[in-house]
């Protein structure tokens, strides 16, 4: 009875504010019915497209911030400066000084005409139209709570119950059957009689004696022979990285092509890591996730405000101030450890799998766009090397050169298409040396 | 007898723990022959504990490379590359063929299959303000000079593309822009 009056105070708590929220959703919509919604779509589309690769409303980026620039200067002026502003300067010494705020010239605009001016003016005046909180977005919160589930602590206080619970009931039928008088001390007595019959008659049976031995040594040469195999081994190696790069956030969803950051693999043995000034051609514009963003890390869920502190890691190593926009020019290299290393004693080259063979890189590196913790997916062994050697075939396309050779070969073997193997790939001097 | 139980026990215990940590990497047989003797390649431990890819000396010409790029980024030097700088390759298909294969993987996230600021990046709006070419007066000289140097929001691709293949995304950006210019 007294949960249930509980569950319905709790329900009437929600309820009033849930009105209290509605309430104040209505006012600030009605608070932004005064904006020409119109308008200011018209202008942030415009603005979007044409200067938001060097402006925000509210920080500087490569220009200065927009946000309220029509207190700042004049409308005549900043419609001749948009629409050419190294004209504009020769003959406004405003203009001229304006230009010095940063080492780059602004572009000029002359496609733009004045209602398009004022609507991006317009959108820098009143700026981003909040939207109001709806109903359905408190539903979204509790949905996100839920998801959470039980902490860790209850898991481990609910197991340990069940154990002891166990532990009751098994004392307790021990108990009961005492009392009952059951002998059953007698009947333990009687079964271990029985195993040490057996026993003695094993041990005097030399037949039995001979296959428990080779059993027994069969399963040891297993277990060693499987110890054997995997040293030097490191398939499923995920060492935990300094920074938390997700390769399933930047290879995955945005789609970013493997050799733009791992450019060396075309041209080079290794394919390298990328320094960080390649981070920052996106980064220099990107200081935080997008709303959302999750990675497993770890065995942890990083969110948006973890992985800002990742990217601010990134800065870190560049050296680059995101406050003032600048290089600082203090370096720290980031010391990633390295996951996929064959032994000295094995060449391998990438250039040759990548440019030349066109092997994609998930064929070795595995679904790298959908892990966010890189991990080496194959056991980078000769058989495993072997084997893709024995099953590909040379691509033959717009490879006249060593078009007769390939012809030779195909007439030599009886097939139609020369494997790898074929052309020499199982020479241990190609890899060996 | 018992000895050996324990022994079996011990190395049945030994192999599955190692199994489970995926953060170390598996014990190795004589390691000198995994380790190299020269310098890796991003080693952390160069010549005198600096790091191993450090830039050339200056004024250095790498075999079979050309001079370094010279014009500075500023406004003069963009006006100067735009007017001043041409392109050393000679305009052909295959040129042209890996222009678009180097443009596929370094320019289309942003600047889109067509050059019209659509790729996939602005599209999912991680980047906004993405000119098409058609709107920008650029010459051969500018988009090199852009490459080097990037413009605005834009980095420098200088370290992740060759002297050539610059040249070959100049050449395959151009007739991108003649093309939107239709």
């Amino acid at each position: 009875m007294k949960s249930v009056t509980l569950q319905s105070r709790l329900t009437s708590v929600l309820l009033k504010s849930l009105t209290i929220l509605l309430f104040f959703a209505f006012s600030v919509s009605s608070y932004s019915q005064d904006v020409d919604e119109a308008r200011q779509k018209a202008g942030k589309k415009l603005f979007k497209s044409l200067c938001a690769s060097c402006h925000k409303l509210d920080k500087k980026l490569v220009g200065p911030a927009l946000g309220g620039v029509e207190e700042r200067r004049e409308n005549s002026w900043l419609k001749s400066w948009i629409k050419n502003n190294a004209e504009f300067q020769k003959v406004n010494a405003e203009a001229a000084e304006a230009a010095q705020y940063s080492a780059t010239a602004m572009n000029a605009f002359p496609q733009l005409n004045d209602a398009q001016i004022d609507d991006i003016l317009y959108y820098t005046t009143v700026g981003e139209i909040k939207k109001a909180p709806a109903a359905g977005e408190v539903m979204v919160g509790n949905q996100v709570l839920e998801k959470n589930g039980a902490p860790d602590w209850l898991v481990y206080l609910l197991a340990a119950a069940i154990v002891v619970a166990f532990l009751m009931i098994a004392s307790l039928l021990k108990q009961v059957s005492e009392l009952k008088g059951t002998k059953k001390p007698e009947v333990q007595s009687n079964l271990r009689r029985d195993l040490q019959e057996l026993w003695v008659g094993v041990k005097n049976n030399t037949f039995l004696k001979v296959l428990t031995t080779i059993f027994l040594l069969l399963i040891g040469a297993y277990v060693v022979f499987g110890m054997l195999f995997t040293v030097g081994v490191d398939q499923g190696y995920q060492p935990i990285q300094p920074i938390a790069f997700s390769h399933k956030i930047h290879a995955g969803e945005n789609k970013v092509d493997c050799q733009y950051c791992h450019s060396s693999a075309k041209h080079s043995k290794h394919s390298g890591i990328p320094s960080v000034n390649v981070c920052m051609n996106c980064h220099k514009a990107i200081s935080e996730v997008a709303e959302g963003t999750e990675i497993e890390w770890n065995g942890q869920i990083y969110g948006k405000e973890q992985l800002d502190k990742e990217i601010a890691k990134v800065y870190d190593a560049a050296g680059w101030d995101p406050d003032e926009l600048a290089y600082t020019g203090e370096e720290k290299p980031v010391k990633w450890i390295r996951i996929h290393n064959l032994p000295d004693f094995a060449y391998y080259n990438h250039a040759q799998h990548v440019t030349v063979a066109g092997v994609k890189c998930q064929k070795c590196h595995g679904p790298v766009e959908e892990m966010d913790e890189m991990y080496q997916y194959s056991p980078l062994t000769m058989g495993w090397c072997i084997d893709c050697h024995r099953e590909t075939n040379v691509d033959l396309k717009s490879n006249d050169y060593y078009a007769k050779i390939h012809d030779e070969l195909a007439k030599k073997y009886g097939v139609e298409k020369v494997t790898i193997s074929q052309l020499g790939g199982l020479e241990c001097g190609k890899c060996h040396y | 007898m018992k000895k050996f139980k324990l022994i079996i026990a011990l190395i049945a215990i030994t192999t599955l723990s190692s199994c489970n940590d995926k953060t170390t990497r598996q014990a190795q047989y004589m390691p000198d022959m995994y380790e190299s003797v020269p310098y890796d390649a991003d080693g952390a431990n160069g010549l005198k504990g600096a790091p191993v890819n450090s830039k050339p000396v200056a004024g250095t010409i790498p075999r079979g490379g050309v001079p370094a790029y010279d014009i500075p980024d500023t406004i003069d030097g963009y006006e100067k590359a735009k007017t001043a700088l041409k392109s050393p390759l000679e305009k052909n298909e295959k040129n042209l063929e890996n222009g678009k294969k180097m443009y596929t993987i370094y320019c289309v996230s942003c600047h889109g299959k067509k050059g019209d600021g659509q790729g996939y990046l602005a599209t999912s709006e991680k980047f906004a303000g993405i000119p098409n070419y058609k709107d920008r007066d650029i010459t051969e000289g500018s988009i090199y000079h852009v490459l080097m140097h990037g413009k605005n929001l834009m980095g420098s691709h200088s370290g992740q593309l060759t002297y050539k293949e610059r040249w070959q995304i100049v050449q395959y950006v151009e007739v991108l822009r003649n093309d939107l210019l239709k």
